[in-house]
């Protein structure tokens, strides 16, 4: 009984602690998960979670009435998708490559100068590219020189996602550069001294024994990314788009920006969002559980 | 056969460097181009001779913007957003580690609070409801609606745990014997032997309050409580918005909302410009820390 007791007292400093960031954790986490409950009502702000009119389903049916809806979510899937891809393969190659660079000072400064986008917000890179992007920006001027007409990078909806893709891949390559470099550097070096015996050349070395070594890391990677393929790049988006692109640029999470916030249809957006929450739920809960069960991958 | 292997070798690191130069250029040459305009005149701007080097040299699209009370205005809540939100969100950061480093043995909450807090990391109640929250517990409009919701980042907090937990009991144990209490213990024994991780996490957090920009945007209602990405991201996005009101003709022939743009995109950017090579060094070590950060 004494010993109990004694335990527990211990513990009460440990509750202390933890009581600020978990009033926290519950209002700004918690409270937003309960406020889901706008999606089941004709919300008002001055009627409250509590005080609002419930109408079921209304709001669900509402969206997938709306005829921009069906192109959102695909919008949302073919971008997402493709950056995933993209992003990927730019990493895996440069990471490859610059690991065969033997002089460290090079190798440090290249990979600093990769690295750099990625700490620039998309407020400023927006911006960047807005201007860089134009019809008589900086590579339109540079197309032009070798007879290219010009192209409307971020107005012609047919061209913008690609835009969004490669502006992506430009601005985060070397994060996931430093990740599979760091795959890199624990592959065994007796395996290239036993390569180099054997006459294998660099380039072989490359495809038997770099990328196997890596191919954890990759499929890794992949397997996570998957479980955000409904996020797009909100960020991104939001600095790049206009009305004029909205046909092929325009993702869940901007039109539930939009819906909600810009034209107070609350419920509406809050149902959408709650869609897409759960949708994401799943991906993410599978994704991380393979992660886990195949490759031991442990947030926690 | 020698000679055939270096020679093959040789062609391989010169198309290899070829790449990466390439690369480098491309990586840089969004950046330099908009600098060099910001650097340009107007009228050279307007005619296409800035290709990543100024034209015509001038510092008047700085002094104008430099001398709006709305830029530094923004440029101040963004600073002490910032020091806030560091400050804050690390205290925060900390007094949920710690707890949530002991077994459940010794702290009978630590399993609940964890799925809590891994909870948040697979589901969220979105952008609206969030808004809402922030509306109704008085936010709107303060400088702490930017800080507090941030201040609990579920990777971040993990990834202190087990920094923490690899911690030698013993440590504990003794500090404990010598009448120390838990709070003591966290502050002086577990703090400064955690310096490189929290120190990462200070960089991480910097940086992610430097750069946010939408929390601000949605929850401040008055422009003039904008911080500077904000108040950036609201004159790009309206770029027709124009700056130059008051400006006389003599001013227009030298700057333009083209380069007072582009001036304003690199004040902003400075602050980790200059600190970019100590970053780097702190988000390098962090991604081999947390495994992976998305």
């Amino acid at each position: 009984m004494m010993r109990i007791s004694q335990k527990l007292k211990r513990q009460i400093p440990l509750f202390v602690m933890v009581l600020p960031p978990c009033i926290i954790l519950l209002v700004y986490f918690y409270g937003p998960m309960f406020g889901l409950v706008m999606a089941f009502q004709r919300f008002t702000p001055a009627d409250g979670f509590f005080g609002s009119e419930w109408v079921g389903l209304e709001n669900f049916h509402k969206i997938f009435e709306m005829h921009d809806v069906p192109r959102v979510i695909g919008n949302t899937f073919k971008i997402a998708t493709l950056k995933i891809i993209s992003d990927t393969l730019a990493a895996i190659v440069v990471a490859i490559l610059l690991n065969e660079i033997t002089n460290r000072f090079l190798k440090k400064t290249v990979q600093t100068i990769i690295f750099f986008p990625y700490f620039l917000s998309w407020v400023i890179l927006g911006g960047v590219f807005r201007d860089v992007l134009a019809t008589d920006g900086l590579v339109n001027i540079l197309l032009e020189y070798i007879g290219v007409a010009p192209i409307r990078f971020l107005s012609d909806p047919a061209i913008f996602p690609w835009t969004l893709v490669a502006t992506q891949t430009w601005q985060i390559t070397g994060f996931g550069m430093i990740v599979f470099l760091a795959a890199i550097v624990s592959i065994d070096p007796v395996l290239y001294e036993a390569a180099c015996i054997d006459g294998a050349c660099r380039l072989r070395q490359i495809w038997y024994i770099t990328l196997p070594g890596m191919s954890t890391t990759i499929v890794l990677m992949l397997i996570l990314s998957m479980g955000y393929v409904l996020n797009a790049g909100f960020d991104q988006i939001l600095n790049l788009y206009s009305p004029i692109v909205y046909e092929t640029g325009d993702v869940i999470d901007t039109w539930v920006f939009r819906m909600g916030l810009r034209r107070a249809q609350f419920s509406i957006a809050t149902a959408f969002g709650l869609f897409r929450s759960l949708v994401s739920l799943i991906l993410l809960t599978v994704a991380y559980y393979i992660a886990y069960k195949k490759y031991d991958y442990r947030v926690f | 056969m020698v000679g055939e292997k270096t020679f093959s070798r040789r062609i391989f690191q010169i198309s290899n460097a070829v790449f990466f130069f390439i690369v480098c250029v491309a990586c840089l040459m969004p950046i330099i181009q908009v600098l060099s305009i910001s650097l340009s005149s107007s009228a050279a701007v307007a005619a296409g001779r800035v290709i990543l080097l100024p034209s015509e040299l001038t510092f008047r699209s700085y002094e104008h913007i430099l001398r709006r009370e709305e830029f530094w205005q923004a440029m101040g809540i963004s600073s002490v957003r910032v020091f806030l939100g560091v400050s804050f969100g690390m205290l925060m950061t900390i007094l949920m580690a710690y707890p949530l480093s002991k077994p459940s043995s010794v702290f009978c909450a630590r399993t609940v609070l964890m799925w809590l807090l891994i909870f948040t990391m697979l589901f969220s109640g979105g952008i609206i409801p969030t808004f809402m929250i922030v509306k109704y517990t008085g936010l709107m409009n303060n400088i702490l609606s930017l800080v507090i919701p941030s201040s609990i980042q579920a990777f971040n907090i993990i990834l202190l745990t087990n920094f923490f937990r690899a911690i030698p009991r013993d440590l504990e144990e003794s500090a404990y014997m010598d009448g120390a209490g838990s709070f003591r213990i966290l502050f002086s024994l577990y703090v400064p032997l955690s310096l490189p991780a929290l120190t990462t996490l200070i960089v991480f957090t910097m940086v992610f309050h430097w750069n946010s920009w939408f929390d601000g945007l949605i929850y401040m209602t008055d422009a003039r409580l904008y911080p500077l990405q904000t108040f950036l991201q609201t004159i790009l996005v309206t770029p027709n918005l124009t700056m130059v009101t008051r400006a006389t003709a003599e001013l227009m022939r030298v700057v333009s909302d083209r380069t007072l743009m582009a001036a304003q995109i690199f004040v902003a950017a400075i602050p980790i410009c200059l600190l970019y090579p100590f970053l780097q060094r702190y988000f390098v070590a962090g991604i081999m820390l947390g495994g992976v950060k998305e």
